[in-house]
């Protein structure tokens, strides 16, 4: 009974999305109040019954449902509580779900937080928001139903894919979600805007915070996807250039360049239909991301559910997508005339060059990921583009762009002297260039080239960032009080800094951990020991232990500096009682400074078993910088102005 | 309007200047790192220099893996039902590496024609086929009768 009250859910949320899609657009051109109020109300009608259907859907995995045929694919009565929530989006048909969830809540935000927006403009951002929900629904309903009855009932379910059995796994795909669907919001804005030929500053001040905060979700969802990664895969690798995980960086470029983009476009009123543009593009670029994950065109780790009907299904709804919405852009846009000019020595010279190198690394992604498809269209032999090829592309890309973060918040609108900029700046650069050649010898004594360059360009973001805020509060007049002029300066001024400094920190992490990271791989006997950057990795036995569904073998290996214990780590081999697969359950110290990684492989001999050690320095600070960015992402969305239209709460900035 | 179009001017030759060295990169790069993928039969045809980096893929020969003194060099076959390739990895495997599994191997032919692989990749999903041996198994005759045991539901 419960999945199919989660079954009809679904369909009057359908059925709400299509009245959300229509009648608030009709009462917008013919300006009837009525209708276009309609748009509150089914936005957040439709978002109730998702999370109904959802409620359902996790009911039948909480009690073991397996007469649910996604249920019994993907649970079993020993798999923990915990993880039979998580499974609801463990696999094609309940993440879609969740999808479509997302989508409908990002626009209940929109309904409940959005009341002293125009109410027509309201009324068509609900109802594109409507139009993609009937894409999803509709999908969903024809080829995905999580619903589905299974007859006879099994008396066991097949069991969560272990390597999703991990707490990494139950909030990634969430957060990731949230953050492709969010960037749905700032295309509703765009194609709202298209649609009455209306851009004014209202329009801006109330979609930046949305696209921000979209963002924030897609760069926390990305981070946790790698750092699981990390330490469920195995690899020691935190970013590997998968299909899947580009398919989420591309939306992420993007978005990014959008915020910038959009900055000026509030501050200058220039860039505007540039900005559409990205609002279309970042959008764009999630379906893609959706159709390359769930499609399975692609060879991925872990691209799940391989169906070409569902496939050509988001295919054909990302052509309708994005073809109509550029059609709309190509018909409508000219109408966006910039008020205010500028020079070529100038903040928005600077932030365009910012949004033309994000796009183009987008770009270039885009053409190696999708490059073996062509090559598969074309029957060309068969290839692959790795690692190499985009770490070849992309790091001369962000150089520049890591150059000029640190130029941009302190270069003045509309004109600016370069002289000027690079003598506020000097010290700085040269500061920069002494932590680069020094650091890396004070800590490792080693240094190159690659090294230097990058620290020397992390240094140079995190002081200047600094810098940008001390330079505010040194404005101040004589009579400001030192604090009172630091809580002067707006958030959204902050929120950038310390995405900023965030960049800073992710890129300290990323230089050194691929510059002096350290592994091996033997065999080694019980009482023998590894050496691995000074660490020695004393095996000390192997035993059997018995987890909730699974058995393991378990490796117990002592870590010692100088004879010294560190710590014991304790990683496993560990089998699922269901699928019988063999899983390799890494375990990691993790330090500031380092992380200690050690994965127990098949046994040579009767005490004798392989083992593969890793020494991975600073790796936790490129998760730290993600989460700062995020965070500064949320700060910059709180500021004061996003809200200064309402009259009940008074502003304090 | 003299403003405007420079403005303009200026928008454009930022946007082009920038396409085209991403243009120029990409190709570069693309020149330099393609790998290719071959399966154990094309591979006898296949022109391959010593030092060229590329992909191999196909079944591991039952019975064929073994493991040299050193408790951590691994020799295996792996076989397209047509040719046959021997192939050296150091290092763990990985969980799903088994005689009979399709796997990836990437690495380098040394002189005496043994692949020497620098990682090898096997799904984690027991029925996963990489899609390339897939192929190059179909190319080179009919379904293959490899078949894994797989747990029913009880």
């Amino acid at each position: 009974m419960i999945p199919e009250i989660g079954h009809f859910a679904l369909v009057m949320a359908l059925c709400l999305a299509i009245a959300q899609a229509s009648i608030p657009l009709i009462g917008a051109s013919t300006n009837n109040a009525n209708w276009m109020a309609v748009g509150r109300s089914t936005a957040i009608g439709q978002f109730l019954f998702l999370l109904l259907a959802f409620s359902c859907l996790a009911y039948s995995f909480v009690v073991n449902d397996f007469s649910v045929l996604y249920v019994a694919n993907n649970s079993n009565t020993a798999l923990p509580i915990y993880y039979r929530i998580s499974a609801v989006w463990g696999a094609h048909e309940g993440s879609l779900l969740l999808w479509v969830l997302a989508l409908a809540g990002w626009g209940f935000a929109v309904a409940i937080f959005s009341r002293s927006l125009p109410q027509d403009l309201l009324a068509r951002v609900l109802s594109v928001m409507g139009m993609i929900s009937i894409g999803f629904l509709l999908f969903t309903l024809a080829t995905s139903n999580p619903f589905d009855r299974l007859f006879p009932a099994a008396l066991q379910g097949r069991d969560l894919n272990p390597l999703l059995q991990d707490p990494g796994l139950v909030i990634h795909p969430p957060m990731l979600y949230m953050g492709y669907v969010g960037f749905s919001v700032a295309f509703a804005f765009a194609i709202a805007a298209l649609m009455s030929g209306e851009m004014d500053s209202a329009w801006v001040r109330w979609s930046r915070p949305w696209a921000n905060l979209a963002w924030v979700f897609l760069t926390v969802g990305i981070a946790l996807g790698s750092w699981w990664a990390y330490h469920e895969l195995g690899w020691g690798g935190w970013w590997f250039w998968d299909p899947v995980e580009n398919a989420s960086f591309m939306p992420w470029l993007a978005g990014t360049a959008l915020i910038h983009s959009l900055a000026v476009t509030e501050k200058r009123s220039t860039f505007k239909s540039w900005t559409i543009l990205l609002s279309i593009i970042v959008f764009s670029l999630s379906l893609l991301g959706t159709f390359l994950v769930r499609s399975g065109v692609l060879v991925s780790v872990h691209s799940f559910a391989s169906d070409p009907a569902r496939g050509v299904y988001i295919l054909g709804f990302l052509a309708l997508v994005v073809g109509s919405s550029l059609t709309l852009y190509a018909w409508r846009a000219m109408r966006f005339s910039s008020t205010s000019q500028y020079e070529i020595v100038s903040k928005e010279t600077m932030l365009l060059v910012n949004n033309v190198l994000l796009i183009v690394a987008m770009l270039t992604i885009l053409i190696g990921t999708l490059y073996p498809l062509f090559e598969d269209a074309l029957g060309m032999p068969k290839s692959s583009v790795g690692a190499p090829y985009f770490e070849a592309v992309f790091v001369p890309l962000m150089l520049p762009l890591v150059f000029m973060m640190a130029l941009g918040p302190v270069a003045k609108w509309r004109r600016e002297k370069l002289g000027e900029l690079l003598n506020r700046l000097k010290v700085f650069a040269a500061l920069a260039v002494v932590v680069g050649v020094i650091l890396p010898l004070a800590i490792y004594g080693n240094n190159t080239v690659m090294t230097g360059v990058g620290i020397a360009a992390a240094a140079w973001v995190i002081l200047s960032s600094i810098y940008a805020v001390v330079r505010l509060v040194n404005k101040r007049d004589a009579q400001t009080p030192l604090l009172k002029a630091y809580a002067k300066v707006p958030k959204a001024m902050y929120g950038m800094l310390l995405a900023h400094f965030g960049m800073g920190i992710f890129i300290i992490g990323v230089v050194f951990t691929s510059s002096f990271s350290e592994q091996a791989e033997q065999a080694v006997k019980v009482g023998e020991k590894i050496n691995v950057a000074g660490y020695d990795f004393i095996l000390e036995g192997v035993g059997p232990v018995k987890g909730p569904n699974y058995d393991a073998m378990r490796g117990s290996v002592r870590v010692e500096k100088n004879e010294q214990l560190l710590t014991t780590l304790l990683p496993e081999k560990r089998i699922y009682n269901v699928q019988r697969n063999a899983m390799t359950e890494a375990s990691i110290y993790t330090g500031v400074f380092a992380d200690l990684y050690v994965a127990l492989g098949e046994p040579v001999t009767q005490n004798e078993w392989g083992l593969r050690v890793y020494y991975r320095p600073f790796i936790q600070w490129i998760w730290f910088g993600c989460l700062l960015m995020a965070l500064g992402g949320i700060v910059g969305a709180l500021d004061g102005r996003y809200r200064a239209q309402r009259k009940t709460k008074p502003v304090n900035a | 309007m003299a403003t405007k179009r420079k403005q303009r001017m200026i928008f454009v030759i930022v946007l082009i200047s920038g396409f085209a060295a991403a243009t120029a990169l990409a190709l570069f790069a693309f020149q330099k790192n393609l790998l290719y993928f071959y399966s154990p039969s094309q591979l006898s045809e296949a022109e391959v220099t010593e030092d060229q980096l590329f992909r191999l893929g196909g079944l591991v020969v039952e019975g064929s893996v073994v493991r040299m003194p050193d408790g951590i060099t691994t020799q295996f076959s792996l076989t397209d039902l047509q040719g046959q390739v021997q192939v050296q990895y150091t290092g763990l495997l990985p969980d799903l590496f088994r005689e009979g599994q399709g796997i990836v191997a990437q690495g380098k032919l040394n002189a005496d024609g043994l692949f020497v692989a620098q990682e090898v990749l096997a799904k984690h999903d027991e029925n996963y086929m990489p899609p390339e041996v897939a192929e190059a198994l179909k190319a080179a005759g009919g379904e293959h009768p490899v078949s894994i045991p797989k747990t029913t539901v009880e």
